[in-house]
Protein backbone atom coordinates (compact mmCIF):
# COMPACT_ATOMS: atom_id res chain seq x y z
CA UNK A 1 0.00 0.00 0.00
CA UNK A 2 1.44 3.60 -0.89
CA UNK A 3 0.98 6.06 1.95
CA UNK A 4 0.45 9.80 0.68
CA UNK A 5 2.45 12.02 3.00
CA UNK A 6 3.92 15.61 3.08
CA UNK A 7 7.20 16.79 3.80
CA UNK A 8 6.76 20.50 5.04
CA UNK A 9 9.58 22.81 4.00
CA UNK A 10 10.22 26.23 6.04
CA UNK A 11 13.35 28.92 4.90
CA UNK A 12 16.32 27.38 6.50
CA UNK A 13 14.47 23.59 6.55
CA UNK A 14 17.81 21.37 4.79
CA UNK A 15 17.01 17.82 5.67
CA UNK A 16 13.56 18.02 3.52
CA UNK A 17 14.60 16.19 0.72
CA UNK A 18 16.73 13.55 2.99
CA UNK A 19 13.25 13.14 4.58
CA UNK A 20 11.30 13.13 1.35
CA UNK A 21 13.78 10.17 -0.39
CA UNK A 22 13.17 8.46 3.04
CA UNK A 23 9.58 8.37 2.59
CA UNK A 24 9.52 7.07 -0.70
CA UNK A 25 12.04 4.48 -0.04
CA UNK A 26 9.56 3.14 2.48
CA UNK A 27 5.70 4.72 1.62
CA UNK A 28 6.26 3.49 -1.78
CA UNK A 29 5.29 6.67 -3.36
CA UNK A 30 7.01 10.09 -3.68
CA UNK A 31 5.84 12.22 -0.93
CA UNK A 32 4.30 15.72 -1.52
CA UNK A 33 6.34 19.05 -0.97
CA UNK A 34 4.30 21.72 0.82
CA UNK A 35 5.47 25.22 1.36
CA UNK A 36 5.07 26.97 4.83
CA UNK A 37 3.14 29.58 3.44
CA UNK A 38 0.58 27.37 2.28
CA UNK A 39 -2.60 27.39 4.47
CA UNK A 40 -4.04 24.46 3.35
CA UNK A 41 -2.48 20.89 3.40
CA UNK A 42 -2.74 18.55 0.73
CA UNK A 43 -6.15 16.40 1.07
CA UNK A 44 -6.37 12.81 2.23
CA UNK A 45 -2.86 12.78 3.55
CA UNK A 46 -1.73 9.78 5.73
CA UNK A 47 1.47 10.96 7.26
CA UNK A 48 2.84 14.19 8.16
CA UNK A 49 6.65 15.26 8.05
CA UNK A 50 8.32 18.55 9.88
CA UNK A 51 12.12 18.16 8.82
CA UNK A 52 15.05 19.13 10.30
CA UNK A 53 17.25 22.07 9.26
CA UNK A 54 17.27 25.88 10.49
CA UNK A 55 13.84 26.86 9.89
CA UNK A 56 13.82 31.18 9.82
CA UNK A 57 17.46 30.74 10.93
CA UNK A 58 16.43 29.61 14.39
CA UNK A 59 15.72 33.72 14.99
CA UNK A 60 14.13 34.65 18.83
CA UNK A 61 14.00 30.69 19.39
CA UNK A 62 14.40 27.56 17.08
CA UNK A 63 11.24 26.93 15.60
CA UNK A 64 9.36 29.38 17.08
CA UNK A 65 8.65 31.64 13.57
CA UNK A 66 7.73 28.16 12.06
CA UNK A 67 5.43 27.49 14.38
CA UNK A 68 3.77 30.08 13.69
CA UNK A 69 3.25 29.82 10.13
CA UNK A 70 0.52 29.40 7.69
CA UNK A 71 0.66 26.12 7.16
CA UNK A 72 1.24 24.86 11.02
CA UNK A 73 -2.63 25.75 11.41
CA UNK A 74 -3.17 23.19 9.33
CA UNK A 75 -1.15 20.79 10.80
CA UNK A 76 -1.64 20.95 13.92
CA UNK A 77 -5.64 20.98 12.80
CA UNK A 78 -5.12 17.89 10.58
CA UNK A 79 -3.04 16.41 14.11
CA UNK A 80 -6.13 16.81 15.80
CA UNK A 81 -8.18 14.51 13.35
CA UNK A 82 -5.56 12.14 14.00
CA UNK A 83 -2.94 12.23 11.18
CA UNK A 84 0.08 11.22 12.31
CA UNK A 85 2.78 13.82 12.51
CA UNK A 86 6.69 13.13 12.22
CA UNK A 87 8.89 15.83 13.40
CA UNK A 88 12.79 15.56 12.99
CA UNK A 89 15.36 17.43 15.23
CA UNK A 90 14.18 21.13 14.18
CA UNK A 91 10.92 19.63 13.18
CA UNK A 92 10.77 18.77 16.56
CA UNK A 93 11.30 21.89 17.88
CA UNK A 94 8.84 23.48 16.03
CA UNK A 95 6.18 20.92 17.38
CA UNK A 96 7.27 21.94 20.86
CA UNK A 97 6.62 25.56 19.66
CA UNK A 98 3.14 24.92 18.30
CA UNK A 99 1.95 23.22 21.20
CA UNK A 100 1.49 20.04 19.66
CA UNK A 101 4.11 18.51 22.01
CA UNK A 102 4.71 19.13 25.65
CA UNK A 103 8.24 20.93 26.91
CA UNK A 104 10.74 22.85 24.79
CA UNK A 105 14.17 21.89 23.29
CA UNK A 106 16.82 24.35 24.37
CA UNK A 107 20.60 24.90 24.16
CA UNK A 108 22.89 21.65 24.26
CA UNK A 109 24.01 21.70 28.09
CA UNK A 110 27.68 21.53 26.78
CA UNK A 111 27.31 24.27 24.54
CA UNK A 112 28.43 22.65 21.94
CA UNK A 113 26.86 21.30 18.23
CA UNK A 114 26.85 17.20 18.64
CA UNK A 115 26.58 15.38 15.23
CA UNK A 116 27.49 11.60 15.99
CA UNK A 117 25.93 8.23 16.11
CA UNK A 118 23.64 7.59 19.26
CA UNK A 119 22.27 4.74 21.13
CA UNK A 120 18.82 5.48 21.34
CA UNK A 121 16.47 3.17 23.84
CA UNK A 122 13.23 2.46 22.69
CA UNK A 123 10.68 3.28 25.89
CA UNK A 124 7.32 2.74 24.41
CA UNK A 125 6.00 0.37 22.19
CA UNK A 126 2.61 1.80 22.02
CA UNK A 127 2.56 4.02 19.08
CA UNK A 128 2.59 3.70 15.19
CA UNK A 129 5.83 5.12 15.46
CA UNK A 130 7.69 2.29 18.02
CA UNK A 131 5.68 -0.23 17.85
CA UNK A 132 7.23 -2.69 15.26
CA UNK A 133 9.83 -2.75 18.51
CA UNK A 134 10.59 -4.60 21.17
CA UNK A 135 10.64 -2.54 24.65
CA UNK A 136 14.42 -1.39 25.90
CA UNK A 137 15.43 -2.57 22.37
CA UNK A 138 18.66 -0.15 21.29
CA UNK A 139 18.50 1.77 17.97
CA UNK A 140 21.70 3.74 16.50
CA UNK A 141 20.51 6.52 14.92
CA UNK A 142 22.40 10.19 13.85
CA UNK A 143 22.12 13.44 15.93
CA UNK A 144 23.42 16.52 14.33
CA UNK A 145 22.19 19.87 16.51
CA UNK A 146 22.94 22.42 18.97
CA UNK A 147 19.48 22.99 20.62
CA UNK A 148 18.67 19.82 21.63
CA UNK A 149 18.57 19.71 25.37
CA UNK A 150 14.52 18.60 26.31
CA UNK A 151 12.99 20.63 29.48
CA UNK A 152 9.95 20.55 30.53
CA UNK A 153 8.74 20.74 34.12
CA UNK A 154 8.78 17.89 36.60
CA UNK A 155 5.15 17.30 36.52
CA UNK A 156 4.81 17.05 32.68
CA UNK A 157 8.22 14.87 32.68
CA UNK A 158 6.10 12.32 35.56
CA UNK A 159 2.88 12.57 32.85
CA UNK A 160 5.08 12.06 29.88
CA UNK A 161 6.57 8.74 31.66
CA UNK A 162 3.39 7.65 33.42
CA UNK A 163 1.34 7.70 30.03
CA UNK A 164 4.26 6.06 28.45
CA UNK A 165 4.75 9.59 26.30
CA UNK A 166 8.90 8.82 26.34
CA UNK A 167 9.25 7.21 22.78
CA UNK A 168 12.77 6.97 22.83
CA UNK A 169 15.85 8.04 25.16
CA UNK A 170 19.55 8.24 24.72
CA UNK A 171 21.65 5.11 25.47
CA UNK A 172 24.61 7.82 26.90
CA UNK A 173 25.15 11.13 27.73
CA UNK A 174 24.18 13.23 25.02
CA UNK A 175 22.48 16.71 25.10
CA UNK A 176 21.62 17.45 28.68
CA UNK A 177 17.91 16.57 28.59
CA UNK A 178 16.15 15.86 30.62
CA UNK A 179 15.52 12.77 31.77
CA UNK A 180 17.67 11.81 28.46
CA UNK A 181 14.68 12.09 26.70
CA UNK A 182 15.10 12.20 22.51
CA UNK A 183 11.59 11.42 21.35
CA UNK A 184 8.09 12.52 23.11
CA UNK A 185 4.49 11.63 21.75
CA UNK A 186 1.39 13.19 21.87
CA UNK A 187 -1.49 12.20 24.20
CA UNK A 188 -3.07 9.92 21.34
CA UNK A 189 0.50 8.68 20.49
CA UNK A 190 0.17 9.79 16.49
CA UNK A 191 2.62 12.61 16.93
CA UNK A 192 6.33 12.00 17.65
CA UNK A 193 8.92 14.42 18.05
CA UNK A 194 12.63 13.44 18.11
CA UNK A 195 15.75 14.90 17.99
CA UNK A 196 18.03 12.03 16.40
CA UNK A 197 17.29 11.46 12.72
CA UNK A 198 15.88 8.88 11.24
CA UNK A 199 16.09 9.42 7.62
CA UNK A 200 19.95 9.54 7.69
CA UNK A 201 19.56 5.81 8.67
CA UNK A 202 17.84 4.02 5.74
CA UNK A 203 20.44 1.58 4.66
CA UNK A 204 22.98 -1.08 6.46
CA UNK A 205 26.81 0.29 5.05
CA UNK A 206 29.69 -1.36 4.99
CA UNK A 207 31.27 -0.64 8.31
CA UNK A 208 28.62 -0.65 11.16
CA UNK A 209 30.00 2.67 12.60
CA UNK A 210 29.05 4.13 8.85
CA UNK A 211 25.27 3.92 9.36
CA UNK A 212 22.92 1.64 9.73
CA UNK A 213 19.08 1.22 8.99
CA UNK A 214 17.42 1.48 12.18
CA UNK A 215 15.79 4.82 11.34
CA UNK A 216 14.41 2.91 8.29
CA UNK A 217 12.43 0.80 10.54
CA UNK A 218 10.55 3.60 12.38
CA UNK A 219 9.05 4.43 9.01
CA UNK A 220 8.07 0.54 8.50
CA UNK A 221 6.56 0.38 11.75
CA UNK A 222 4.27 3.48 10.97
CA UNK A 223 3.44 1.61 7.84
CA UNK A 224 2.43 -1.62 9.53
CA UNK A 225 0.90 0.03 11.74
CA UNK A 226 -1.07 2.00 9.42
CA UNK A 227 -1.98 -0.80 7.36
CA UNK A 228 -2.96 -2.70 10.21
CA UNK A 229 -5.51 -0.13 11.47
CA UNK B 1 4.83 54.48 21.20
CA UNK B 2 7.99 52.43 22.38
CA UNK B 3 7.59 49.24 24.47
CA UNK B 4 10.32 46.91 25.61
CA UNK B 5 9.98 43.51 26.20
CA UNK B 6 12.66 41.99 28.35
CA UNK B 7 12.44 37.84 28.22
CA UNK B 8 14.15 36.43 31.25
CA UNK B 9 15.20 32.41 31.59
CA UNK B 10 12.92 31.06 34.70
CA UNK B 11 14.79 30.74 37.88
CA UNK B 12 15.96 27.14 38.30
CA UNK B 13 16.24 27.13 34.29
CA UNK B 14 19.80 26.09 33.35
CA UNK B 15 21.45 28.91 31.65
CA UNK B 16 24.30 26.73 29.78
CA UNK B 17 25.29 30.27 27.83
CA UNK B 18 25.27 32.05 31.11
CA UNK B 19 27.30 29.70 33.07
CA UNK B 20 30.14 29.92 30.05
CA UNK B 21 29.80 33.65 29.82
CA UNK B 22 30.41 33.72 33.43
CA UNK B 23 33.38 31.31 33.25
CA UNK B 24 34.69 33.57 30.48
CA UNK B 25 34.75 36.33 32.72
CA UNK B 26 36.49 34.74 35.74
CA UNK B 27 39.05 33.57 32.96
CA UNK B 28 39.76 37.58 31.85
CA UNK B 29 40.19 38.44 35.72
CA UNK B 30 36.67 39.71 36.76
CA UNK B 31 36.32 38.08 40.27
CA UNK B 32 32.91 38.71 42.04
CA UNK B 33 30.86 37.46 39.98
CA UNK B 34 28.58 34.73 41.47
CA UNK B 35 26.23 34.19 38.46
CA UNK B 36 25.47 35.14 34.94
CA UNK B 37 21.89 34.75 33.13
CA UNK B 38 21.46 35.92 29.75
CA UNK B 39 17.89 37.34 28.34
CA UNK B 40 16.53 39.24 25.63
CA UNK B 41 15.64 42.95 25.16
CA UNK B 42 12.86 42.97 22.63
CA UNK B 43 12.24 47.13 21.15
CA UNK B 44 9.26 47.97 19.52
CA UNK B 45 6.80 50.30 18.23
CA UNK B 46 4.07 50.05 18.38
CA UNK B 47 0.72 52.52 17.87
CA UNK B 48 -0.26 54.40 20.16
CA UNK B 49 -3.04 52.86 22.43
CA UNK B 50 -2.17 49.38 21.80
CA UNK B 51 -3.66 47.41 24.88
CA UNK B 52 -1.72 45.54 27.58
CA UNK B 53 -3.65 42.44 26.63
CA UNK B 54 -2.36 43.15 23.15
CA UNK B 55 1.53 42.83 24.46
CA UNK B 56 1.03 40.38 27.07
CA UNK B 57 -0.80 38.12 23.97
CA UNK B 58 1.99 38.93 21.67
CA UNK B 59 4.64 37.85 24.63
CA UNK B 60 2.61 34.89 25.73
CA UNK B 61 1.97 33.47 21.92
CA UNK B 62 5.25 33.90 20.32
CA UNK B 63 7.92 36.80 21.86
CA UNK B 64 8.49 34.39 25.00
CA UNK B 65 8.07 30.59 25.40
CA UNK B 66 6.65 30.53 29.00
CA UNK B 67 7.57 26.78 29.36
CA UNK B 68 11.21 28.75 30.39
CA UNK B 69 10.88 32.00 29.94
CA UNK B 70 9.44 35.04 32.01
CA UNK B 71 8.62 38.37 30.40
CA UNK B 72 8.03 41.56 31.30
CA UNK B 73 6.74 44.80 29.39
CA UNK B 74 8.07 48.70 29.75
CA UNK B 75 6.03 51.10 28.50
CA UNK B 76 8.76 54.03 27.05
CA UNK B 77 7.39 57.53 27.69
CA UNK B 78 8.45 59.38 24.69
CA UNK B 79 10.57 62.27 25.24
CA UNK B 80 9.07 65.36 24.40
CA UNK B 81 9.88 67.07 21.19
Amino acid sequence: MALRAAVITFPGSNCDRDMAAALEAVFEAPPLSVWHGDADLPDRLDFIALPGGFSYGDYLRCGAMAAKSPIMRAIVAAARRGVPVLGVCNGFQVLCESGLLPGVLMRNASQRFICRTVPLEVTSTSSLFTSAFSMGETLRIPVAHHDGNYFADEATLDTLEAEGRVAFRYGEPCNGSQRDIAGVLSTDGRVLGMMPHPERAMEAAAHPAMGGADGRRIFESVISALVAA
Amino acid sequence: MKVRILVRLKPGVLDPQGRAVHHSLEGNGFDGVSEVRIGKLIEMDVAEGTSDETLQAMCEQLLANTVIEDFAIERIEQEPA
